[in-house]
């Protein structure tokens, strides 16, 4: 594999913020979850299920490639916003959460003290703001396939851009060194570069899938008209 | 393949670390990495300490210091961070080697530095030490949900699923003429993304019905892991109490 050369990365080691800080957002992460478990077990049975498996897996995998945006600097799919839009929000925020848990714990990828700020920014914050951007924009969605791979696109961008401001909050909450405009400069910086291939990978699922399997999209459920028998009128 | 039972930093051994059960592992190395971070930064001797604390997990646990090394290494681009907090922090400033270095920067650079290694390395400990199935057991019997252990047992399968389609996918590509260089491999990767997400999807359907007509009724079956007495528990805790009164005694005695 190919290293890691994120000099921002989203996944956080331990020591960037304080144990204070951890503790909080590793309540805040408990607590967001907790909630998601919750509303979730209406979108979830056992035909679904398997869905969230694999559409965590998706993530897990596609969190491996990374594509270059500057030399030197490289970002991945946070994958709320494709989460968001196939599974919807609650489902979707539980499957990164697991995507990060696991990452901690089999790859040491972002720290264990640092998942709960972890989990906060991408699966929390990343996933309810792209499903926020893209509900938003549902009228755009279900007029057409095209209309929905460019809103895919708008709302991957903005879960990337907006997950980054919550590490610029919990590093003036709990980090230290650096003059919060840099962070502010550096982290939103980098991310809009990141959210635009985060954007074009989120486009190119969703649409293939929509295209194939417009039932799985979860953000255009019940849009389409089901299927009708019209009586041709019988002629014998 | 391993079949879901292995993982790239998982080692096979029979150590005491390594049949300790899953989630009194998990437990020791949360408390011990959130004592590496409660650790004021100025307290030099104490991170050499918890160190040493490691050191002693690792020869118990018969895990050979470079192989923990090399894995350690996906800490690399917080070094980079690490690396550039005294250029360009603000406060006073020290002279070393022509370059103009800020002292707060320098510190929060060591901070990120000490206890991200840390921390890597108590990670990469745990997964060498405790097996793929182990570990999701070891949630579960942590009062994580069985919706999230249902899931997380699923994604763990996928995974599998998903790498074999992309290597059938590549494989297809190369076979009508596809010119496997990086750079053009990964342009065609990207682009066939989608692709692959529907066809592992359906194959993960195929597998479901499989899985309903051999009596899946939604729930995994029970996860079993013993559980642990007090006397484990007691032992178990052992290098993360002391990581912990070290990070305390790092406020006053240093």
């Amino acid at each position: 594999m190919e290293p890691h050369t994120d000099l921002v990365a989203m996944h956080m080691s331990d020591g960037i913020v304080n144990a204070p800080t951890s503790v909080i957002f590793g309540l805040v992460a408990v607590l967001g979850l907790a909630l998601c478990v919750a509303r979730a077990r209406g979108d979830l049975d056992d035909r679904t299920a398997p869905m969230a498996g694999l559409v965590a897996a998706f993530v897990f995998a596609v969190q491996m490639l990374n594509f270059p945006i500057l030399p030197g600097v490289s970002g991945h799919l946070l994958g709320g916003a494709l989460c968001a839009i196939l599974v919807g929000p609650y489902v979707g925020a539980i499957c990164v959460s697991i995507v990060l848990l696991l990452q901690a714990l089999l790859f040491a990828d972002g720290g264990l003290s640092a998942l709960g700020t972890n989990i906060t920014n991408m699966a929390l914050i990343g996933t309810f703001v792209g499903y926020g951007v893209a509900v938003a924009l549902r009228r755009v969605a279900t007029r057409s396939r095209g209309g929905l791979v460019v809103v895919a696109f708008v709302a991957a961008w903005v879960n990337t851009v907006v997950a980054s401001l919550g590490f610029v909050l919990e590093y003036a909450i709990g980090g230290e060194g650096l003059a919060l405009g840099t962070v502010f400069g550096l982290m939103t910086g980098f991310h809009a570069l990141i959210g635009i291939g985060e954007g074009i990978i989120t486009a190119l699922t969703v649409g293939a899938v929509a295209a194939v399997r417009p039932d799985l999209v979860y953000l255009t459920r019940g849009a389409a008209p089901s299927l009708t028998i019209k009586d041709q009128g019988v002629r014998s | 393949m391993g079949a879901g039972h292995a993982h790239p930093l998982y080692r096979a051994g029979d150590s005491v670390v390594h049949r300790l059960p899953a989630h009194v592992k998990i437990v020791v190395a949360f408390v011990f990495v959130l004592a590496v971070v409660a650790t004021p930064r100025e307290a030099f001797a104490v991170f050499g300490l918890q160190f040493l604390l490691l050191v002693g997990v690792w020869t118990v646990a018969r895990i050979p210091p470079g192989w923990l090394a090399a894995r350690a290494l996906i800490e690399a681009p917080f070094v980079v961070l690490a690396v550039l907090l005294p250029f360009f922090a603000t406060g006073p400033r020290v002279e070393w080697m022509g370059m103009s270095l800020a002292v707060d920067g320098l510190l929060a650079g060591w901070n990120i530095l000490v206890k991200g290694t840390l921390g890597v390395l108590v990670s990469v400990t745990l997964a060498a030490t405790t097996p793929l199935r182990d570990l999701v057991s070891g949630l579960s019997r942590l009062r994580v949900p069985s919706m999230v252990c249902v899931i997380a047992t699923l994604m763990l399968r996928y995974l599998e699923v998903i790498a074999a389609e992309a290597r059938r996918m590549r494989l297809a590509r190369v076979s009508r003429g596809h010119d496997p260089r990086f750079v053009w491999q990964l342009g065609a990767t990207v682009r066939s993304v989608g692709a692959l997400f529907l066809r592992s999807y359906e194959r993960g359907e195929r597998v479901h019905l499989a899985m309903l007509s051999r009596g899946y009724t939604g729930t995994m079956p029970a996860f079993t892991t013993a559980s642990a007495s007090t006397a484990t528990w007691s032992v178990a805790l052992v290098p993360a109490v002391a990581a912990a009164l070290l990070a305390m005694s790092g406020y006053w005695a240093w």
